[in-house]
């Protein structure tokens, strides 16, 4: 258990610069965008293609990054100045980058990674020298953890990586560029008449989005050791499980909690994907159904929850005054 | 200044639906002079302010501010110079964002957005003493969501956040129309405070004739698309409802038939 609940962390953590860029399209600018499917293989595609050519994995990653950005830029394209409804623009979008990801593999619909250098194996001769994996290992076996992680590598990278890009997403949410982007999805009569450009706005927000989402392509396909074509489906449900999940459970006063929610939504969510697989009667091709559902629980819960708490309250009342009116 | 010249607007042209919204408008505004608009329902007020902040292009006629022409500008742009409160107060401002935060907006409006923090310590210092002139306690919740106000709070905030950057033109679309009277009369004292306190240049539409008789130093009535009435000076000072309708029955040999109008 301890084993399948560390993998869920670890991808969990990747998958949360995913849902942060979910977060930005969905929540900050109001706006459903599809394109999620299809630039998360295109950031993997990308990474891996220049992997495999000999580039340098960082080089790789970003240049996986630039891809997305450019993706989410032409949906943006697409919804402001063709005018196109913003979920069929996403859905356009996708569509057409099932056939560029395909080009970009060169043909192929699986491309493995299994022996080339990542960001992760780039930095594992210095990693190994810290002596960190022993000694949190030995913690572990201690406590009485039969098998223990092959290495922590992945988490600690994972970490520095995610905390680096939150941050940044913080303070960009906060610049007047920040505010005028949040505006765009808020109130968007409002804010043109404050002259910001509306239609620029929303096609860097959508690149900003799109970015991060192929970044954690390129990073999952890293980490998996291999790129497969079909394995953005369903991409952006997972992104709303985890937006929707950390918003109910973590809450979402101010931009910094949010943005920390949404990255532990991410986690929860594949510790709850995880937990569900371990039920016989599960299997792996029921992921998607079990993240539908997982959405649907997220949205529908707390209105119920909220309902019956009302009720309640309103029938204390009655019961109060019925009382009063008896003791009178 | 603000100069229109021959404008003219026509909705759904050659349909039998065909609406002219504005025919042959020519108004010039002088810098610092407060205009209130007054007309029945359609009669276009509306059509003229979306002219001269960009929302709408006129089908002939030019718009100029400050001797430039704007008339190609889109409305983002021409927004520099337009300071604008809707009649919805649920128009003006972003709900889900904080007080500071909407007038950290306001106050990018005549300047170029940057990569830098949009409400720095300086700036709330400032935003807080501009919320004092408005005397209803924001400038001490500056962290609240703009959602949580009242409708009267949120168009008083709206108001504030149109004019402290001193736009050239402000634009008033019926802005106390939703309010109850006693928040419309906050409201329109606001107006004049702000529009005499910078000097505004403005130009106020309202269905409240004693509003339009008490603000402003001159008045223009409207009616299908025209300027019909357009008085300034000690003569506006001595108009009076009275007087308007019957200047209104003279003009158009007709009753004006509103009752929002004769009512307000
Ligand atoms: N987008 C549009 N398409 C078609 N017709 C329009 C449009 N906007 C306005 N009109 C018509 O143009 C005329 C003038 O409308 P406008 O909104 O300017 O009136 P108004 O003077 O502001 O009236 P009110 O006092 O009711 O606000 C009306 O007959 C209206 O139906
Ligand atoms: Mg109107």
């Amino acid at each position: 258990m301890f084993f399948s609940m560390f993998g869920a962390v670890e991808s969990g953590i990747i998958f949360a610069i995913m849902a942060l860029g979910v977060y930005l399209s969905f929540r900050v600018l109001d706006f459903p965008d599809l394109t999620v499917d299809g630039s998360f293989v295109t950031g993997a595609a990308v990474a891996a293609m220049c992997i495999v050519n000999g580039v340098s994995p960082i080089i790789a990653t970003v240049l996986a990054a630039v891809a997305g950005f450019v993706a989410g830029n032409i949906t943006g394209i697409l919804n402001t100045k063709g005018k196109i409804n913003p979920l069929l623009s996403g859905i356009l979008m996708m569509t057409a980058l099932y056939s560029i990801n395909l080009r970009i593999m060169g043909g192929s619909p699986n491309i493995p990674l299994l022996n080339e250098p990542t960001v992760f194996n780039f930095l594992e001769t210095a990693w190994e020298k810290t002596g960190i994996d022993q000694f949190l290992n030995g913690l572990l076996t201690s406590i009485g953890v039969e098998v223990v992680p092959g290495t922590w590598i992945v988490i600690f990278v994972m970490i520095i990586i995610t905390v680096i890009v939150k941050l940044i997403t913080d303070y960009y949410l906060k610049t007047e560029i920040g505010l005028a982007l949040r505006a765009t999805g808020d109130n968007e009569k409002m804010i043109r008449s404050l002259s910001a450009n509306t239609d620029t706005l929303k096609i860097v927000g959508l690149g900003f989005s799109n970015g991060l989402v192929a970044l954690s392509g390129a990073l999952i396909a890293q980490n998996d050791g291999f790129v497969d074509l079909k394995s953005g489906i369903g991409m952006i449900v997972i992104g709303l499980a985890s937006v929707i999940i950390g918003e109910a459970l973590f809450g979402k006063k101010t931009i910094v909690r949010t943005t920390l929610a949404v990255i532990l939504g991410a986690i929860v969510y594949r510790m709850v994907v995880t937990a569900a697989l371990k039920v016989d009667f599960l299997e792996t091709g029921d992921m998607k159904l079990i993240s539908a559902i997982l959405v649907v629980a997220a949205l529908v819960t707390p209105k119920v929850i909220a309902t019956v708490r009302e009720q309640k309250r309103r029938q204390r009342k009655r019961i109060d005054l019925n009382n009063k009116a008896k003791g009178a | 200044m603000l100069y229109l010249s021959d404008i003219s607007v026509t909705f759904n042209e050659d349909t039998p639906d065909e609406k002219k919204a504005l025919q042959d408008i020519n108004l010039t505004l002088e810098q610092g002079e407060f205009v209130t608009v007054i007309g029945s329902n359609g009669a276009g007020k509306s059509t003229l302010m979306n002219v001269v902040s960009g929302s709408l292009k006129p089908d002939i006629g030019t718009v100029k501010i400050n001797n430039k022409d704007v008339t190609p500008l889109p409305e983002f742009k021409r927004s520099n110079y337009i300071g604008r409160v809707f009649q919805d107060p649920m128009a003006g401002t972003a709900p889900s964002m904080t007080i500071e935060e909407n007038l950290a907006m306001a106050y990018a409006r005549n300047k170029k957005r940057r990569f830098r923090i949009g409400v720095t310590k300086k700036r709330r210092e400032l935003f807080r003493e501009y919320l004092n002139t408005l005397h209803l306690g924001l400038e001490d919740r500056l962290n609240a969501k703009v959602g949580m106000l009242s409708g009267g709070e949120r168009q008083a905030l709206s108001l504030l956040m149109a004019t402290f950057t001193e736009p050239n033109i402000l634009l008033l679309d019926e802005h106390t129309a939703a309010l109850d009277p006693s928040r419309a009369e906050l409201i329109t004292k606001l107006t004049g405070d702000v529009v005499e306190k910078f000097h505004l240049t403005t130009l106020m539409v309202t269905h409240n004739m004693q509003q339009a008789l008490d603000l402003g130093n001159r008045l223009i009535m409207m009616d299908k698309g025209q300027i019909i009435l357009d008085v300034s000076g000690e003569e506006k000072q001595d108009l009076t409802i009275e007087k308007l309708l019957q200047e209104f029955q003279r003009i158009r040999g007709e009753q004006l038939v509103n009752d929002r109008a004769v009512l307000g």
